[in-house]
């Protein structure tokens, strides 16, 4: 048994009387890679935004390396004191499909900002992580470049190196090349494989499939809400037992 | 004519600091008018809504008046001389403020929600957020609209005049009358023009300095 870093208990999310994700569970151990996929629709964002507290849970558990965020007292959900929140919040961080990065500070100071403002750590010591964090992301010519004047897939390193600023015990990403031109997306898996080979737990939703099958630790399949195969990728992925991932694969393969 | 520049200049002085004045309190005012706008709370944003509704549908000239007047007139209190000043004050504040409470409110809905979703993971609080992430986004976005404002609250000085506050329109006008010559009224435009200028500039030296980065 490894160590635990997730937990999602029978997870439920609806919007008005949509029911979007139905009793979502599994579970992220330390070093562990988990590739979500599925067709669009199915949830795999709203999981990632329940499970980094965007959304509020209506059901179910959430726990972070044994502390709970998320109770279920029977009829919804109740949230962990602002307190420990704010500990569990250092715990994770979230690469987004689209950047987000904040278009009015440099590189560098995108990387910087969290750290020196949320965790009040000494601005010199910060400011040294960062260059590494952007040296390991090659972009040490582009610190002092701002937001609009980088390419997607730099952004989207950008972004990468400042969740890493944060020392996060795991990422999650969200789609994190389908907003880049198709010539620039293997600039990005090539830093999620990096951090994949240095034991950074991860949680990816993808559209990749062949990334997903050789980064991956555990392939999950969604659909509807409903977490439909889980397994191993060369389960999962080359030996599907359901038609709705067959047809999916085939369809992503094509 | 000299005699004219020094008399209208004294009232430039009074001009100046309404104008002055007027930004130090509508400026942050206004912001805060916006919050209450923008609130969840569906009672005080509608207060907030009405409040604006009323400033920019009403014209000035006539809010001054109301301010200047309702003291004595509804409450029969007696008013110093000094009072106009005070009326001139809070009128223009109150007035501006419900223009520039838009002005934010447009600026701040225009920032994309990622800003406050990626800031609320890295665990910004929501002051954090605000003052360090959202506000200085916003500032970039409003300064075109500001700059109308800031321009016409020049010109809206003169509005003054009506409680007779003695800004440089007031004076001119009583030169005017007791000289029987245009002249002051010239030499009033081509200050309020010179300070109009003025305004551009500053204006466009601050939108040059945050033109170092875009936002989509
Ligand atoms: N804020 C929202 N309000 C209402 N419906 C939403 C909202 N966010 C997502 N949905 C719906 O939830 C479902 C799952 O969406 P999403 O999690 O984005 O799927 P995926 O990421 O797998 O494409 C979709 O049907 C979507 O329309
Ligand atoms: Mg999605």
């Amino acid at each position: 048994m490894g160590n635990k870093i997730l937990e999602i208990n029978h997870l439920k999310k609806q919007f008005g009387d949509t029911v979007v994700l139905h009793d979502i569970s599994m579970s992220v151990e330390a070093g562990e890679v988990v590739a979500i996929i599925g067709p669009s629709g199915s949830g795999k964002s709203t999981l990632l935004r329940c499970a980094t507290m965007l959304e509020t849970m209506d059901g179910g558990e959430l726990i972070y390396e044994g502390i709970k965020a998320v109770r279920d007292n029977g009829s919804g959900c109740s949230y962990a004191d602002a307190l420990t929140m704010r500990d569990i919040k250092k715990k994770f961080g979230l690469v987004f499909q689209n950047f987000n990065l904040f278009p009015h500070y440099s590189v560098l100071q995108n990387v910087m900002e969290a750290p020196i403002v949320v965790q009040k750590r000494d601005r010199a010591e910060v400011e040294k992580e960062a260059r590494v964090l952007l040296e390991k992301m090659g972009l040490t010519e582009r610190a002092d470049a701002y937001p609009c004047q980088l390419s997607g897939g730099q952004q989207q390193r950008v972004s990468i190196a400042r969740a890493l600023a944060m020392k996060p015990d795991m990422l999650f990403f969200d789609e994190p090349t389908s907003a880049l031109d198709p010539e620039l997306t293997g600039e990005i898996l090539k830093v999620i494989k990096q951090l994949a080979a240095e034991k950074m737990t991860m949680v990816i939703v993808t559209h990749e499939i062949s990334f997903a099958k050789n980064v991956a630790d555990k392939v999950v399949f969604m659909a509807d809400g409903y977490v439909i195969e889980e397994g191993r990728p060369e389960d999962v992925i080359d030996n599907c037992q359901s038609e709705r991932l067959k047809a999916f694969l085939s369809k992503m393969t094509e | 004519m000299l005699n004219i520049v020094t008399q209208l200049a004294e009232g430039l002085l009074i001009s100046l600091l309404i104008f002055a004045t007027t930004l130090i309190i509508a400026l942050p005012l206004g912001l805060g008018i916006s919050f209450v706008r923008m609130s969840k709370n569906k009672f005080l944003s509608f207060l907030a809504k009405v409040y604006i509704s009323i400033m920019r549908g009403t014209p000035l000239m006539l809010q001054l008046m109301v301010i200047f007047f309702a003291p004595s007139l509804i409450f029969g209190f007696s008013t110093t001389a000094f009072y106009r000043y005070v009326a001139v004050i809070i009128g223009f504040g109150l007035n501006y403020a419900a223009y520039f409470a838009e002005i934010y409110r447009a600026g701040i809905e225009a920032i994309p929600v990622g800003q406050y979703e990626a800031s609320a993971v890295l665990g910004f609080t929501k002051g954090q957020t605000f003052r360090r992430i959202i506000f200085p986004q916003v500032i970039k976005r409003i300064i075109p609209p500001v700059t109308n404002e800031v321009i016409t609250l020049v010109k809206d000085t003169s509005l003054a005049y009506v409680i007779a506050v003695e800004e440089m329109f007031t004076v001119a006008k009583q030169i005017v009358a007791a000289k029987g010559t245009i002249m002051p009224f010239i030499v009033a435009a081509v200050f309020y023009y010179l300070l109009n200028a003025l305004v551009a500039w500053i204006m466009s030296r601050i939108e040059k300095k945050m033109s170092y980065y875009t936002i989509k």
